[in-house]
């Protein structure tokens, strides 16, 4: 079964990530990672850029409508993401405690739809 | 009335809950079997309470008090559930019209035969603590998941099941026979001790999987000590669980820093939480029953003997863990063992101890990859030390041991 392990930081998270590439948290999510891969439940995983540098766009009666920023204006926004293959929800739950981003901002978890569904999308 | 009396009766409910809760859900469901009614009809008597002693008083007997309004709960829920088969002892303690005896009278401590439900073998093992800490404390639902780990409503549909399990699964409310007792009892201690959930702070930079509930712990070791004062074991349990929580202060340093035990300042940990274990030990190493929590908190008695003497005796350790691997041969046990052997033989003799456990068994386990790397930095093999420090870094839950673990990586 796969999971998502959905990363929100703060804006003053995304700060430190931005300003400091030697970021003592580095650390901690590379030897994370590692712990990810060793443990055989690592599917795949990626950083996002600031939210600042993203744009939303929607059609709304068939007008484009461009937005500066993320679609959601809430304080805390995704950061990254890591899907993983896991037996159940609470191995997921503890791989998300264990996670760097569960102790700076919160870590949503989430089940992939069902595998059918899925397909359902890629054909 | 004033708010400040309303406050005093909202903290004299909240004591008397505290203190009662326990007895009060036992006694009930003695009798029918049914933990989940004795929940609502003693949260319905709360409820009560909290609207009625403001204005007419705490009563004199407040847990007699209770137990009365929660009987009266107890008849409606029967009669909404439309309980016509009500099993007979039920009926019988409904129909009991001694409220007065009970109001005169105390009522029989049955906390025991609860515990021993919760721990009951036919129930999952994963939900003992959780059943506990429910029905003996009252802890709800929401708050026992945060300790687990789980999604609150998980938590909440497990303990359902569970209940639903002791109601219909015939699952006695008794103590055990003498033949059984030792393994029933066993349960019983080892889910308090999973609630407590300590232990690896001997050793360098080990995480503690943060279940903050050693409070409510030792609130049930004591209640479990009060009932079988004469087991060796419980003794033991309790003297653990105390040497454990006597070192909270010391754990963290000014500045909210991981302090690993060793470099603990003796002076910062709690004294009579010492002395205390050190009495309950004594009285279980006089039972003559040496098992698996006596020689756990012999090891921790150990190291609180620097507070003393200003060192550690890790001869007198390794001895304990020695016998501790006859009983009991789980992974921290192991792992405690190889840390002690490096102390006491170094560092080599210790990496040998944890090179004979499964590598299989500890690829998720924090407490064998931060001993390993202390062991390694210290014979100088700089480069499998770092691996070693990036899983036990990779494995940890508790921000402080990373932060500690990422400076010792360097």
């Amino acid at each position: 079964m796969q999971f998502a392990l959905m990363i929100y930081h703060t804006p003053e998270e995304f700060d430190m990530r931005k300003n400091d590439y030697n970021d003592p948290h580095l650390g901690a999510w590379r030897a994370y990672y590692r712990a990810l891969v060793d443990a055989g439940v690592y599917v795949g995983a990626n950083a996002l850029e600031v939210p600042e540098t993203g744009t939303t766009v929607s059609l709304k009666e068939g007008k484009r409508r461009v937005q500066d920023g993320p679609y959601a204006d809430t304080k805390e926004q995704l950061a990254g993401f890591i899907i993983l293959e896991l037996p159940s929800v609470d191995a997921a739950l503890e791989w998300a405690a264990r996670c760097p981003g569960a102790s700076i901002g919160a870590v949503e978890v989430r089940p992939l739809a069902p595998e059918a569904m899925r397909r359902g999308f890629t054909g | 009335m004033n708010g400040s009396n309303q406050e005093n009766t909202h903290r004299t409910v909240e004591r008397v809950a505290r203190e009662s809760y326990g007895r009060l859900v036992a006694y009930l469901s003695v009798h029918t079997h049914d933990l989940a009614s004795a929940e609502d009809a003693l949260s319905n008597a709360l409820v009560s309470a909290l609207a009625h002693w403001p204005q007419d008083g705490v009563p004199q007997n407040p847990e007699a008090w209770l137990m009365t309004a929660a009987r009266r709960s107890l008849i409606d829920v029967v009669r909404h559930q439309r309980v016509v088969q009500a099993s007979e002892p039920t009926m019988k303690l409904l129909k009991e019209d001694s409220m007065e005896t009970i109001v005169a009278a105390e009522f029989p401590d049955e906390r025991l035969k609860l515990l021993f439900v919760c721990a009951h073998p036919a129930i999952d093992p994963a939900m003992h603590t959780a059943l506990m800490l429910q029905t003996v404390l009252g802890l709800d639902a929401a708050r026992i998941a945060q300790v687990f780990l789980i999604a609150p409503k998980t938590m909440g549909q497990r303990l359902f099941r569970a209940k639903t399990k002791i109601r219909s699964g015939g699952i006695p409310f008794e103590i055990p026979q003498e033949r059984e007792l030792p393994e029933r009892l066993d349960a019983v201690l080892e889910a308090i001790y999973a609630a407590f959930g300590i232990g690896w702070d001997d050793m360098a930079g080990a995480d503690q999987r943060g279940r903050d509930l050693a409070e409510e712990a030792m609130w049930l070791a004591r209640v479990l000590l009060q009932l079988m004062p004469g087991e060796a074991e419980v003794q033991g349990l309790l003297a653990l669980t105390l040497h454990c929580e006597a070192r909270r202060p010391a754990r963290r340093d000014a500045k909210g820093r991981y302090v690993p035990l060793s470099e603990q300042n003796p002076e910062q940990w709690w004294g009579p939480l010492i002395e205390e274990a050190e009495r309950h030990l004594a009285e279980g190493f006089k039972l003559g029953r040496i098992g698996r929590f006596q020689l756990e908190a012999a090891i921790q008695s150990a190291h609180a003997e620097r507070a003393r003497s200003g060192r550690t005796d890790w001869a007198a350790i390794v001895l304990f863990y020695e016998q501790l691997l006859r009983i009991s041969s789980a992974l921290g046990t192991r792992t405690g063992y190889a840390a002690a052997v490096a102390e006491a033989n170094g560092p080599e003799a210790g990496l040998a101890v944890l090179e004979s456990i499964d590598a299989e068994a500890v690829s998720h386990y924090q407490p064998y990859w931060a001993v390993r790397a202390h062991l390694l930095q210290r014979l100088g093999k700089t480069r499998e030390a770092a691996d070693a420090y990036d899983r036990a870094i990779g494995l940890a839950e508790d921000p402080a041991v990373r932060e500690f673990l990422l400076q010792k990586r360097r």
